[in-house]
């Protein structure tokens, strides 16, 4: 089955939960009364998205698709998948590591890691790159807006 | 009226409030060009300074500067990284990214300046002309138009719905529309649909969703396949921004067109510059030639010019249900009557009798923000398209702590990251399975206010017959249908045409 298929199905799954959860959905007392209740539109709209998936599962494969952008699942094999998966693993440890070790420290981190993921291997350029954009990033939104990013690990701030 | 603008001018080409536009254009231009620090935020930010001035034509000549730059520097973010920070620049993206992609960067964001200095021209004209004919107009609008015109704006998802798309595109809009019926909504007691997540209270933020669906995968893309970025033979065109003479007649009536378009749809309060920048293109996309109409979504100069236009005359707009009524049309223009009032300035019907110098120094002021934005940004464009050409491995990092740091900004939560994420590597498969993206954003954003318009039409009227009741509701329906089901239609029929032919 092709792939399109394949997230057609994870879209019926989650439009039937998810009209399940409306059909089901707790009304206050004095909501049973309305005429438009929080969960009318989510059930017409749960169907709606039943049905189009419905018809993107069972409808044949249209012929070769136009206008793909040149991103194509065939050349797959082809695409560094190994660095793009490396940097999503970055971005979430940076997500969850961010406020304990501060965004100065975080970020400088953040940023000469993923340049050695993508090959650059000449850190003397790259740390004074990332301190450099770093520093200006955060002097704007700290100093220029005032909105609070703790700069350094807990232990130092 | 000519006494009044002449105060105007003359309170605002001062040396003082000149220099205080140019730093207002420069911190704006900057600052708006990080993802998730839109207008809105910024101004909210400087209103402190603004109001250490004291003088209520520096001031708002300040915050006027500060907007502009604002609305330009995301436009710069849509155009060179696909990474929309403000929903009103999301349709800059649908085409000026590609563009970028195709080596014209520097062309590119310079259509964006000249369609936005168009755009707020005309809406100055319209707005000293016509601003306290129009501010009754505001008043005809009720919950059933905003409704129906919330339908018109989903019709831009037509140009995404490409040859066997029909149906994916339609599925991916109502997706959209589910996921913004997540969290609290304001007609409603309870928040929905949260799934037990407590950062899901306050539902999905929009700019979370626009990384994760624009910013995020193109990123990933870029990475995989190095040769996306074409960075050899980019430079001889990057920072060029000449505009050929048939570029420049292409775009000259889009923009005259959307202008007059997006001042219109702006002066309703509410509807604001998203829904005009997305009708923008969509109107433009039907009334193209067919073989202009392949190019939108793909690097069409027309599809940038026209939302660029709508967006700016848009908020132009929306100053004169302010000024004329108080009322704040938008969330900006929401913002700017708080520093309006902590000035001591009333806006009102009153305002424009009692105290005609604010009231026109306002304009005039506006308009001078327009005015330095383009004279300074112009020569700074070939530096800014020029950040497309650092190597990619400083790009790419770059581009992934610029488009993670604006969702942590607005939120300070690092459960936001993850849900981007998450959400971006989805993104990615769907790109792969040939889903378009952009019809879920737009049903994203347009959803909220849909329903609770239509709830509220139908808490009015006690059923659905306002649709076919009230001529204006009604109308703009019909518009709306027709917007979508045109494109697919004449499609089709082409195809079977040419089926005929063979």
């Amino acid at each position: 089955m092709a792939l399109d298929k394949w997230i057609a199905v994870i879209f019926l799954t989650v439009a039937v939960a998810y009209g399940y959860s409306a059909y089901t959905y707790p009304l206050l007392p004095f909501e049973l009364n309305m005429v438009f209740l929080p969960n009318t539109m989510p059930m017409a709209l749960s169907v709606i998205a039943i049905i189009l998936s419905l018809i993107v599962i069972l409808s044949p494969k249209p012929a070769a698709a136009e206008g793909s952008d040149e991103i194509d699942l065939s050349k797959l094999r082809d695409y560094k998948l190994g660095q793009a998966f490396m940097l999503i693993a970055a971005m979430v440890i940076y997500a969850l590591a961010l406020r304990p070790i501060g965004f100065l420290t975080g970020t400088v981190v953040f940023l000469v890691a993923t340049g050695w993921i993508l090959g650059e291997r000449r850190l003397h350029i790259m740390i004074p790159v990332a301190l450099l954009g770093t520093g200006v990033v955060w002097f704007l939104v700290q100093q220029a807006l005032g909105i609070f990013l703790r700069p350094l690990p807990w232990f130092m701030s | 009226m000519y006494d009044g603008i002449m105060l105007g001018v003359t309170a605002a080409f001062s040396l003082t409030n000149l220099t205080m536009v140019v730093a207002g254009c420069l911190i704006g231009t900057f600052i708006g060009m990080l993802p998730g620090l839109g207008p809105m935020s910024i101004i909210a930010i400087m209103i402190p300074v603004a109001i250490k001035i004291g003088d209520p034509s520096a001031a708002l000549i300040l915050l006027a500067g500060v907007y502009y730059g604002a609305i330009f520097g995301g436009s710069t973010s849509s155009i060179l990284i696909n990474a929309p920070g403000v929903a009103g620049t999301v349709a800059t993206s649908f085409d000026g990214y590609p563009m970028a992609r195709m080596g014209k960067a520097g062309k590119a964001l310079a259509i964006a300046a000249i369609a936005s200095f168009c755009g707020g021209t005309v809406g100055a004209i319209l707005l000293i002309g016509f601003a306290p004919a129009l501010s009754s107009v505001a008043l005809l609008f009720h919950s059933a138009e905003y409704f129906a015109l919330m339908v018109v704006g989903l019709s831009a998802i037509a140009a995404f719905a490409g040859e066997g798309m029909v149906v994916k595109a339609l599925l991916m809009t109502v997706m959209g529309l589910i996921m913004a019926t997540v969290g609290e909504s304001a007609l409603f007691n309870a928040p929905r649909f949260t799934m037990g997540v407590q950062d899901l209270q306050s539902g999905f933020s929009f700019i979370t969703l626009a990384m994760a669906l624009f910013a995020l995968p193109e990123a990933l893309f870029l990475v995989m396949d190095p040769a996306r970025a074409n960075q050899d033979d980019a430079d001889k065109q990057i920072k060029d921004l000449k505009i050929t003479r048939a570029e420049a007649r292409a775009i000259a009536p889009v923009i005259a067109r959307q202008s007059i378009q997006g001042f219109l749809i702006g002066v309703m309060p509410g509807a604001g510059a998203t829904i005009a920048s997305f009708l923008g293109y969509a109107v433009e996309r039907n009334i193209a030639s067919e073989e202009e109409q392949k190019e939108f979504g793909k690097g069409s100069i027309k599809g940038l010019a026209a939302p660029e236009a709508a967006n700016n005359a848009a908020c132009t707009g929306s100053f004169v249900p302010l000024l004329t009524l108080g009322i704040p049309g938008s969330g900006t223009t929401a913002i700017l009557l708080g520093a309006l009032i902590a000035l001591n300035v009333n806006p009102g019907p009153r305002l424009m009798i009692d105290n005609p110098t604010i009231f026109w120094s306002v304009i005039i002021s506006m308009y001078i923000g327009n005015v330095v934005l383009i004279i300074l940004n112009l020569p700074l464009i070939p530096y800014i398209a020029k950040l497309l050409t650092i190597p990619r491995n400083y790009l790419i990092p770059f581009i992934l702590f610029f488009t993670l740091i604006g969702a942590y900004i607005g939120q300070n939560n690092a459960t936001e990251l993850l849900i981007l994420v998450g959400l971006g590597v989805g993104a990615t498969i769907l790109r792969f399975a040939n889903f378009p993206l952009p019809p879920l954003l737009i049903g994203f954003i347009l959803g909220g206010m849909m329903e609770d318009n239509f709830a509220r039409a139908v808490n009015l009227t006690d059923g659905i017959q306002f649709m076919y009741q009230r001529p204006m509701t009604l109308t703009l329906l019909l518009i709306g249908v027709a917007l979508i089901a045109l494109p697919i239609w004449r499609r089709r029929r082409a195809k079977l045409s040419v089926a005929d032919g063979d």
